[in-house]
């Protein structure tokens, strides 16, 4: 996993709620056995329209947006848990998404490729998404090692929550994978009580 | 104080605490298909592991395959080199695979029931969010994504947060006409998409205790769609009654005394829940959905409501959703009309699911306009279908019986809805272009699908039984 430390960027300000990853990235579009080049289709059909035109007011085709952060609605990434949705978003070239809130089972999807979700309050999304429609170029900066994301140009700052471990994993570079494999051990030890462990 | 039905199997589970961080869980059952497997293996090829444990781990093809002439080779290239990779996937590490053909295959959250391999107090994981429907036995079961597929591949546990606990008890009974479809439904409606969020959900009371276990499943199964880590009811004698004799049910001595330790399996009078909400089985009217996320639902003889009335505070995308849907707010639904009919996924593919359309179907014909797809949630439930003589009842009424998987509930393979089709599905996602791009999703019960199938227009069930 790549490592995440602190990043600077503009923004791109998608203010839809309940953003699911069937939108994220499309059922159609899951029949690869790969990881990589999910990026293309990202959004696929809010970016283009069914003749393979690209949709300009979209904010990710507006050339008005660009950055490695993106600042999204309420609820994002809620749906099914389809861990294509972060390997399209990373592969796109965001590294941090924005939002009051996400769904449970994309956030640890996202934990686990090196894309950091930061949650903040209703109140600071409503600030950033005013801000950055005001000004375009404004950059954010995200600090996770003080669990802080600012606005350095304009003095607006919030903390925000991480789990210890998830943030020490991304800090490291290291996966929940490695983590659990030192203790197979204790796992083989646990089994011999289990009720429901077939053969060992 | 007394310990929730969800503390007790947690518990059962935990192989190690990290203070601070995570717990490390063990899983006794862990269900993969062809869509959100591949990767997970060759994560493991690549660092040279193993399975853990292969028998704990059972597979089938579901989400991507076509729904008519599963004993040909798939068409579609990317779809069989997809399910051939399970397959090698499933040989290479000595996994057993209900794959096309097998009488067990099917949607995954159908078969793990009905074989009798989704038993009380275990924890189960699939890469699908819909593995919440195994809760309806007393599990704790979750969806969790290919990485997190990866790790129970190797170890056998995963590394999770403990959820909040909350109780939705429904008390009194549901009316003629509804179904736990809309039951659901209507509890979505009024929490909304994100409301569970965090949290593991206990459905209890007197119209849960009422339901058949098929009608539970129903009920957990569409908890993640308000957010919901999962749901869970506890186990009882409808429980035990469903998995008697079941294929890999406990048989014997052995079921006994598994009973014994199942029946241990419920939440203790003094527990406290970090969140509790009581509804009654008499306020819910059969329910449609008129927007693009499972918590925009209506009693089906309502008006759809303005923006202002709007659901649980979601403003910016009501306006979006509406127009997506080429809906307006203030119209009633009844008689709109449709041309597409869905019945089937493991929201409502099951033999219940089938028996209540044929129930409404029989004798009757389907409306001029509508295409009406019918699609058993396993090969054992279309062979039960065929037994029972529903697929002759469907076939005269119209609908074509097709063979199991997801099919239209995600629009993978073949089966999508045209655009700009408005579609009356019995599946558990209304969210854009989920049933085929620019498709319009409807989502009701198989009661509501079946009487709008009859008409060729939004009907009220309670109108026609
Ligand atoms: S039927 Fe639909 S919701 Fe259920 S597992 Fe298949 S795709 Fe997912």
């Amino acid at each position: 996993m790549k490592k995440f430390d602190t990043l600077i960027s503009t923004v791109v300000p998608l203010a839809e709620e309940n953003i699911d990853t069937d939108q994220i990235i499309p059922a159609r579009f899951l029949k690869a056995t790969t990881r990589e080049g999910f990026g293309e289709n990202l959004f696929r059909d809010w970016r283009f329209d069914d003749k393979g035109n690209m949709i300009e007011n979209f904010p990710l085709n507006d050339n008005t947006y660009a950055g490695k952060i993106l600042l999204a609605g309420k609820n994002f990434g809620c749906g099914s848990s389809r861990e294509h949705a972060a390997w399209a978003l990373f592969d796109y070239g965001y590294r941090v998404v924005v939002s009051s809130h996400f769904a449970d089972i994309f956030k640890s999807n996202a934990l686990n490729n090196g894309l950091l979700p930061v949650q903040v309050s209703e109140a600071f999304s409503e600030t950033l998404f005013s801000s950055i429609e005001a000004s375009p170029g404004m950059e954010i900066e995200v600090d996770l090692k003080a669990q802080l994301i600012k606005a350095p140009g304009m003095s607006i700052s919030e903390s925000f929550e991480i789990n210890p471990f998830k943030k020490h994993c991304l800090l490291t570079g290291k996966d929940d994978f490695e983590f659990l494999l030192d203790h197979l051990d204790t796992i083989r030890e646990f089994e011999k009580t289990s009720i429901y462990t077939l053969e060992t | 104080m007394g310990k929730t039905l969800f503390d007790k199997v947690w518990e059962q589970h935990v192989v190690r605490e990290i203070t601070n961080g995570p717990t490390v869980l063990y899983i006794d059952r862990h269900f993969i298909h062809e869509v959100t497997s591949p990767q997970a293996f060759t994560g493991l090829k690549e660092r040279g592991f193993q399975v853990f444990r292969p028998k704990q781990t059972i597979a089938t093809a579901d989400h991507n395959v076509p729904t008519y002439d599963q004993h040909l080779p798939i068409k579609n290239a990317l779809s069989r080199k997809q399910v051939n990779a399970l397959t090698e996937n499933c040989k290479a590490y000595g996994i057993e695979l209900y794959g096309l053909g097998h009488p067990y295959q099917g949607i995954v959250h159908v078969i793990g029931p009905e074989l009798g391999i989704t038993q009380p107090g275990m924890t189960i994981v699939c890469g699908d969010s819909h593995t919440s429907t195994h809760g309806a036995f007393g599990t704790i079961a979750f969806g969790i994504g290919t990485s997190e597929v990866q790790h129970v591949l190797a170890t056998q546990t995963l590394l999770q947060c403990k959820p909040k606990t909350m109780r939705i008890n429904v008390e009194g009974s549901l009316q003629n006409g509804v179904t736990a479809k809309d039951l659901i439904l209507y509890i979505i409606s009024k929490i909304g998409m994100g409301g569970a969020t965090g949290y593991f959900v206990e459905y209890s009371g007197q119209a849960i205790r009422n339901l058949s276990m098929e009608s539970r499943m129903t009920v957990c199964n569409m908890s993640i769609e308000m957010g919901a880590r999962g749901g869970m009811i506890a186990p009882d004698m409808v429980t035990f009654e469903y998995m008697k004799n079941r294929e890999f049910a406990p048989g014997g001595k052995a079921w006994e005394e598994m009973k014994t330790y199942w029946e241990t399996l419920r939440t203790d009078a003094d527990a406290v829940f970090d969140r509790e909400l009581t509804f009654y089985g008499e306020d819910v009217a059969p329910m449609i959905t008129f927007g693009t996320n499972p918590g925009m639902g209506i009693g089906v003889d309502e008006t759809v409501p303005s923006r202002e009335h709007g659901l649980n505070g979601e403003t910016y995308s009501f306006d979006k959703s509406l127009s997506y849907m080429h809906i307006d707010a203030g119209t009633p639904l009844l008689g709109k009309k449709v041309n597409y009919v869905f019945i089937g996924s493991c929201t409502n593919g099951r033999i219940e699911d089938l028996r209540q359309v044929a129930q409404v179907v029989k004798g009757r014909k389907k409306a001029s306009n509508i295409t009406a797809l019918v699609v058993p949630g396993s090969r054992q439930v279309e062979a039960l279908a065929r037994k029972e003589g529903i697929d002759k009842i469907l076939e005269a009424a119209g609908f074509e019986l097709r063979q199991p998987g997801c099919s239209a509930c995600l629009a993978m393979n073949e089966d999508k809805i045209p655009k700009g089709e408005y579609c009356v599905s019995t599946s558990n996602r209304n969210f854009e272009g989920r049933q085929g791009p620019g498709s319009r999703t409807m989502l009701a019960s198989p009661l509501t699908a079946a009487a709008t199938a009859i008409k060729g227009y939004i009907a009220d069930v309670r109108d026609i039984i």
